[in-house]
């Protein structure tokens, strides 16, 4: 039988503040374990969680960009449960009265909604050995936006998609790192499947998937798990509500096994923290500050520099690109399509290579890109030169410009110069010359080949072979 | 109302509490107790009053974003029933085999 996918997403997303949500202990990566950790962090009896104000503005600004409603007033809830990485066997989080509601993502021509986006404290980190857990609460009490989508994405691509989308808009809101392997970006997904044919609220049996560590684990999980809940339909099986952990080794999902697990949170309000009313005026001066998000973007990119559409979406994917390219035109205003070129080909191949976020972590500044497009734009390197010389300058650091001055390899261009080699060529290769006058056209590709190779590439593809094809017709002529 | 055995069985498993049948026995009756009083507030009228999440009449108390300093590591361990160098120890919880 075939069936529809039903997916949604809920996207922890850490906010950069130098300390805390509910105290003031540091938030930097890497500290030494347990040493950012204070009674309130770790629950102590007698003490006070107090709200850190900015804590707050960042999640009203992230869910305005996601064109959430703001809630007038917003509580904290306690989400009751037992597990190693909580010390107060609580999380302070919301319940039915969150910071955001009702916003979306837009993902080509198709609206994700997001159905809830709300702030709550991150738990601590734990390393498991053989045996035993060791626990870090260094991360206990960070700030959490989550980000909670409704079930409207139906394939893993789309879920890619998606979270793509989603870190390029939060990017350019710069109140998180954004950084999956830090874990400042964190993803869990639901999936369920129906028939197709059956009408879109009749919802199957969901799985939660966990311990997904990058945007390509969600997608093969997401399609691991569709198989596996195909195949246990069609035999007439039925799926078992429960979270399974991907293990990306193996490309599979397992059913975490863990007696302690129990979905009955037994929410209730937070007596410690007081209720939070957010005025009118402070949501409109939070959006006042909003910066340009990546549609925006893209549509002034198109006017002002004359981009199709298909490059504006793929410089303004990434904030840290957009600016690139930005930068690149306000050095010297060259040809926009060819610096877009480059960015998405060249440059945007190398970042992925070498995994970084965007074109502007490369070893290669704007002012290299605006010097190189300018070497090909006047002629004096060919762009497969241009190649090689983007290459140089990202291992040695070096600029294009003096690549070219120290290697001599400016393009030949100048036909008096290729003349006396172009004669010479002829003279080497008699046969060749013989054959191209008998008619065999592919001769004269030969002879192209021999005249780039005595001038070590220099000489440009085209003008060697108009030069060589008029000393062939003129010898002709007077043979 | 009246609380079966089984639902204080499921509390205390929430709990992690252990209780014997005859303590389960007894706190179902206590609980019933407890409910038929509590459920004395559902006389009260409260049309148009918005519920209560906070008995202060307060709203709006906030920290500035400043860190200021935590526990020594030594200190936040004092009182752990195991540890591991700059670690809490604990059981395992997940079977990592699944």
């Amino acid at each position: 039988m075939s069936y529809i996918p039903v997916i949604g997403l809920e996207t922890h997303l850490q906010l950069k503040t130098v300390s805390k949500i509910f105290c003031g202990c540091s938030t930097t990566f890497g500290a030494p374990p347990n040493s950012q950790v204070c009674p309130v962090c770790l629950g102590f009896p007698g003490t006070l969680p107090v709200l850190n104000r900015q804590a707050l503005t960042f999640g009203i600004r992230v869910a305005l960009a996601l064109g959430c409603g703001i809630q007038p007033r917003i509580v904290f809830h306690r989400k009751n449960y037992f597990y190693p990485d909580l010390p107060k066997d609580f999380q302070i989080s919301q319940y039915d009265l969150p910071l955001g509601t009702d916003g979306f993502v837009e993902i080509g021509k198709r609206r994700i909604r997001i159905g809830r986006a709300h702030l709550e404290e991150d738990a601590g980190k734990l390393l498991h050995s053989a045996g035993y857990s060791l626990v870090d609460f260094n991360r206990t009490g960070v700030a959490l936006l989550e980000i909670v989508t409704e079930p409207d994405l139906t394939s893993p691509e789309e879920a890619h998609l998606y979270l793509k989308t989603l870190r390029g808009i939060l990017e350019y809101l710069e109140v998180s790192d954004c950084d999956m392997e830090k874990g400042s970006l964190r993803c869990d997904t639901n999936i369920s499947l129906r028939p197709a044919g059956s009408a879109a609220d009749s919802l199957g049996t969901k799985v939660e998937i966990k311990n997904l560590n990058s945007f390509k684990a969600v997608a093969r999980s997401l399609a691991y798990e569709i198989q596996r809940q195909a195949q246990v339909l069609d035999e007439g099986g039925k799926i078992q509500q429960e979270t399974r952990l991907w293990d990306d080794a193996a490309g599979r999902t397992e059913p975490m096994r863990s007696k302690e697990y129990a979905h009955d949170y037994r929410y209730f309000p937070e007596p410690d923290l007081v209720p939070f009313a957010v005025s009118p005026e402070e949501v409109e001066k939070v959006r006042g500050n909003l910066p340009e998000l990546p549609p925006q973007r893209a549509r002034r990119l198109i006017e002002q520099y004359g981009l199709s559409e298909m490059d504006a979406r793929t410089l303004t994917a990434s904030k840290g690109t957009a600016d690139y390219f930005e930068s690149c035109m306000k050095a010297a205003p060259a040809s926009a399509k060819t610096l877009a070129n480059w960015i998405a080909g060249e440059l945007s191949s190398q970042t992925n290579a070498r995994n970084l976020e965007s074109v502007a972590g490369l070893p290669f500044p704007p002012g290299h890109l605006v010097e190189l497009v300018g070497l090909i734009e006047s002629g004096k390197i060919s762009g497969k030169m241009a190649k090689e010389i983007f290459a140089e300058a990202l291992s040695s650091g070096q600029s294009p410009g003096s690549i070219v001055y120290s290697k001599g390899l400016s393009q030949v261009t100048d036909p008096s110069v290729l003349q006396t080699a172009a004669q010479e060529v002829l003279k080497e290769h008699p046969q060749a010359a013989a054959d191209y006058r008998t008619g065999k056209g592919q001769a004269l590709m030969f002879l192209v080949g021999q005249l780039m190779r005595r001038t070590q590439g220099a000489a440009s593809p085209a003008i060697s072979q108009e030069i060589l094809r008029k000393l062939l017709n003129d010898k002709e002529k007077r043979g | 109302m009246a609380i079966s055995t089984k639902e204080v069985e499921y509390l205390a498993l929430l709990a992690r509490i252990q209780l014997t049948p005859q303590e389960l026995e007894r706190f179902a009756g206590q609980m019933d107790e407890i409910l038929a009083y509590v459920e004395k507030l559902k006389t009260a009228r409260t049309e148009g009053v918005s519920p209560t999440s906070h008995v202060l009449e307060l709203s709006n108390v906030f920290r500035e974003d400043k860190v200021e300093p935590s526990l020594p590591t030594e200190k936040v361990l004092a009182n752990a029933p195991d540890r591991e160098g700059p670690f809490f120890k604990v059981p395992q919880i997940i079977d990592p085999a699944g």
